[in-house]
């Protein structure tokens, strides 16, 4: 709150902070979708997507939700009443949590916590439970299928994608989201502090293995064994309808947007510029929003256009790659960034 | 400032703390076996809120991410992979379970009251937020300018790296204490749990 002559009461902070992330979610999910999803999806496939609603269909998303927002709410006859109306809240908190402690500029960020990173992968995780509760109270076969193959999914995934991470955490000495970035654009390669030391460079190793893992745990293309329309109709999430279904798809797409920004908080420099282009920190906190959404709209680009050139893994592919390949390859960073660390 | 009663937290404690018991309770009375499985959740969930109460946030964030996120997903991904009943099952809960929980009941307290007792006398206790309480602050005005230079620098590193937490629940203190203090333990502790995880494998395996 440095930019205000007056100082905020505590509770006033928080229903701010709240109200930011309650619409971040929601705008995160309605960008991503708009821009890749219909746009870059259709341009891919030589058409032209959505062009009615709105000026070149920008408003078709808005349509769509509130098209969801009128249908029934159908409850499976059989289904277990209240875990089946709790899962999807139980994925879209897990969402809003990880927007707590990405930053967006100096003072932009819900709370800096000292756990930083392992308080967003710690949150991350909670959606399987979602998933699963999703999956068993639909009362259907295909969702049961779809929740444990999800969950045997993202189990393996989680271990790359945590593994991953610390190699970053290694070389910036911290946890907290603030001070991986403070130590990025701080930082000096050889001496040389013209571009900071975007951890890019020393783990892109980590950065492939994050961006893969991160596929998986959103169960893309070509991690879509959970949601394989030709095999499971839709799997966890087949008996879903209206809100709830939108429940998910915000949940997707909103995590889709979280996990860019912080691949992009802890390779890419986050929202930070060098410190040595001398730029004032008054102006990043206008500059920083933009710098980060310009490092998320990339790297999301990479997800999704994987997503939409790629057909699926089988199981046993998918989970050789895990075990077999993405953990020890990150066991190996992990051991060369340590040794390294010691050595400069 | 003689009286150090934090209002707030006790207010929190209680209201978790008894949503901790009746979860907890739910677990072994409910007869639909999924269920028991996210009480669970719920009961851990509470202990995590209770370890971010106490100001120990590495051990909450360790608390959610390996209890919730991977124990408890195991035990409902192994329940959905043999059975999965969506109803209730009749012999969830039987008679002889109560003689089972008056037993564990009696000795759960037994100890609980020996350690409180034995480790706190009668000392009174109170949920105290970290703060610089009256004998920091005394201890403090008792150095010399340059001491308290030197506080002072280390209290603005700490602030720096975005935590005002006390001494307990600091990162590095934790990973100090386990791989300085207690290095071996945690080494063993390992080894055992690896060994598990192998005797688990051989047992499994069927050729």
């Amino acid at each position: 709150m440095g930019l205000l002559a007056f100082e905020l009461a505590y509770w006033q902070q928080t229903v701010i902070k709240m109200l930011v992330v309650a619409v971040a979610v929601p705008g995160a999910a309605f960008v991503l979708g708009y821009v890749f999803l219909f746009k870059m999806l259709s341009f891919m496939q030589s058409r032209l997507g959505p062009m009615e609603a709105g000026p070149y269909g920008t408003l078709q998303l808005i349509a769509d939700g509130v098209k969801f927002l009128q249908k029934e709410d159908i409850l499976p006859d059989r289904a277990d009443r209240f875990v089946f109306k709790a899962a999807p809240a139980v994925v879209l908190i897990s969402t809003f949590l990880l927007f707590v402690v990405i930053p967006a500029g100096p003072n932009a960020i819900v709370e800096d916590l000292g756990v930083g990173i392992f308080f967003a992968l710690a949150v991350s995780s909670l959606s399987v439970l979602g998933v699963l509760m999703a999956g068993w109270a639909s009362a259907n076969k295909f969702s049961l299928m779809g929740g444990l193959r999800a969950t045997g999914q993202l189990i393996a995934y989680e271990l790359p994608l945590v593994l991953a991470v610390v190699g970053v955490v290694i070389q910036a000495g911290t946890l907290s989201m603030q001070g991986i970035v403070n130590a990025q654009s701080g930082g000096e390669i050889f001496g040389w502090g013209g571009l900071g030391n975007p951890f890019l460079l020393t783990q892109f190793l980590g950065l492939v293995i994050f961006m893969i893992a991160v596929q998986a745990e959103l169960t893309q293309v070509p991690f879509d064994m959970p949601v394989a329309e030709s095999e499971l109709v839709g799997g966890y999430h087949v008996e879903y309808t209206g809100f709830r279904f939108l429940f998910f798809f915000m949940g997707e797409f909103g995590t889709a947007f979280a996990f860019a920004a912080i691949a992009a908080t802890l390779f890419l420099g986050g929202w930070a510029l060098p410190d040595s282009w001398g730029v004032s920190g008054t102006a990043m906190h206008v500059l920083g929003p933009i710098i980060l959404v310009a490092k998320v709209m990339i790297l999301s680009f990479f997800v999704f256009w994987v997503r939409f050139t790629y057909p699926r893994f089988r199981e046993d592919q998918l989970q050789q790659l895990a075990w077999k390949v993405l953990i020890p390859l990150s066991l190996v960073n992990i051991v060369a960034t340590g040794i390294l660390k010691v050595a400069f | 400032m003689e009286t150090t009663f934090d209002l707030p937290a006790n207010i929190a404690f209680g209201v978790i703390a008894v949503a901790i018991i009746v979860a907890a309770i739910r677990v072994v009375t409910t007869r639909n076996i999924v269920h028991a499985a996210l009480w669970l959740v719920v009961v851990l969930g509470g202990v995590g809120a209770i370890y971010i109460l106490l100001q120990a946030e590495f051990v909450a964030v360790v608390q959610y991410l390996v209890y919730i996120g991977a124990i408890v997903v195991l035990f409902l991904f192994g329940i959905m992979l043999t059975r999965a009943p969506l109803g209730e099952m009749l012999d969830l809960t039987n008679r002889t379970m109560r003689v089972g929980a008056i037993i564990t009941a009696v000795i759960l307290v037994t100890i609980m009251v020996f350690s409180v007792v034995d480790s706190f006398r009668d000392e009174e206790v109170d949920f105290i937020a970290y703060s610089g309480d009256v004998a920091a602050a005394q201890t403090f005005a008792d150095l010399s300018a340059e001491e308290q230079e030197t506080v002072l620098d280390e209290v603005a590193a700490i602030g720096a790296e975005g935590t005002d937490l006390g001494p307990v629940g600091r990162t590095e203190t934790v990973s100090d204490s386990i791989f300085r203090d207690y290095l071996i333990p945690f080494e063993v502790i390992s080894a055992l749990l690896l060994a598990a995880l192998i005797g688990a494998i051989v047992i499994a395996r069927r050729d």
